[in-house]
């Protein structure tokens, strides 16, 4: 294929990935790379590598606006950024000697997990009880709602601190921004309100995709021909999603429609993975 | 608990933070955006396969050949530029909360904001090695 035929598909198909990922919360990352690698035969470390590079960028832009309105748990997010960075590290690494195969497994597994997550319903919780650490680090804090400043105080983060860990390395392995298993640690573990984690766990993806990108570069993952298509795209249709997030009120089955979809996308990454295909 | 009281310190140094993503992630962009179609217009009509993992072109991997990449008026190469310019915008955007911690004198954040660093730049030299 000629270089200005594939970029304009990876363009395309970039700009829908940014636009579902934003729409369900999921990121851009998790379509991309099944994108990359089934329909357009990338070899996977190129596409974990750009997508990688798009996750910087969408994480990064959002984080622009929601750190203005004062939700974001700036010290939170400071704090599991030690767990996501060392993590984030560990799973770059680990993807230098994996072969390409478990890497598309292990893909096709937590897209599974992450679509799974995407369905759940997602109730606004408050812990008032008071914790230990939470109050020694400093994470209690509070956010504006429609009626008034809300507190909130941080439960188990031994518990969040080592899921931001596991989160960390699945990020730098797959180069995604594993937005689903920092929610596990966020609002199931650490019982953040929902409103706070979403965007807190935004905050820190940006740092924690840098911290393995670093060695990505070095490595050579990193291709420019195919990353700027893809982060271009992604970037745009993340936009674009964030202003349609705006006027519609219920997303439920759109929810349902992505989740099918990366259900399907999952389940040929682990088959290729399986015959070794990838 | 509902308080009416919204608490209004580090709003500042979030301003800013907020200001440094927003501009990092416009900037590199545009430079992407500008490379690629540089890269478009020299190389658009030739064939180009990533089946194979064989790392990326000499002159894009290391910091000296992208410059000179630039100054020749590479495409691959402004693309990378911007590529990197991205990957440092949210580590810009953690020193800045290292020096937001400080001003505040809250010393165990700007602790933790230095670990974070550090990590971030164990991690380059992980990938710079072997």
């Amino acid at each position: 294929m000629t270089v200005t035929a594939i970029t304009l598909i990876i363009l395309a198909g970039a700009y829908v990935a940014g636009l579902l990922g934003s729409l369900t919360g999921l990121g851009g990352g998790v379509v991309i790379i099944p994108l990359l690698t089934l329909l357009l035969n990338v070899n996977i470390h190129y596409a974990i590598g750009a997508s990688l590079v798009s996750v910087i960028a969408t994480s990064s832009g959002s984080a622009a606006a929601y750190v203005k309105e004062g939700i974001t748990n700036v010290r939170l997010g400071m704090f599991l950024e030690i767990a996501t960075t060392i993590g984030a590290m560990i799973g770059a690494v680990l993807a230098l000697y994996m072969q390409t195969n478990v890497i598309a497994v292990i893909f096709g597994l937590i897209l599974i997990f992450s679509a799974l997550m995407s369905l759940k319903n997602k109730r606004e919780q408050i812990e008032t009880k008071p914790n230990h650490w939470s109050e020694k680090l400093k994470l209690n804090s509070s956010f504006p709602s429609g009626n008034g400043v809300v507190s909130y105080n941080v439960k188990n983060v031994g518990g969040g601190f080592f899921m931001m860990l596991f989160a960390g390395i699945i990020s730098g392995l797959l180069g995604i921004g594993s937005g689903a298993l920092k929610v596990v640690a966020m609002d199931g573990i650490m019982r953040i309100p929902f409103k706070v984690s979403t965007t807190t766990s935004n905050f820190m993806i940006g740092v924690t995709a840098a911290a393995s990108a670093v060695v990505y570069l070095q490595r050579g993952y990193i291709d420019p021909g195919l990353s700027m298509p893809v982060v271009i795209g992604v970037l745009l249709g993340a936009l674009t999603g964030s202003k349609i997030l705006v006027h519609t009120s219920s997303a439920g089955w759109l929810r349902w429609v992505f989740a099918v979809i990366v259900t399907f996308l999952a389940v040929q990454m682990i088959y290729n993975g399986l015959n070794h295909n990838i | 608990m509902i308080m009416m009281q919204p608490k209004l310190h580090d709003t500042e140094i979030q301003r800013i933070i907020g200001w440094i993503l927003r501009v990092g992630v416009i900037l590199s962009m545009l430079i992407v955006f500008i490379g690629g179609c540089v890269y478009l217009y020299r190389h658009g009509a030739e064939t180009v396969h990533y089946k194979e993992f064989i790392g990326v072109p000499g002159f894009v991997h290391s910091a000296s050949g992208i410059w000179h990449g630039i100054l020749t008026f590479r495409g691959r190469a402004i693309i990378q530029a911007g590529i990197i310019l991205l990957i440092a915008t949210p580590v810009v955007r953690v020193m800045f909360s290292a020096i937001g911690f400080a001003l505040e004198r809250d010393w165990l954040y700007t602790a933790i904001t230095l670990v974070v660093l550090v990590i971030i730049a164990a991690s380059a030299l992980t990938g710079h090695a072997g």
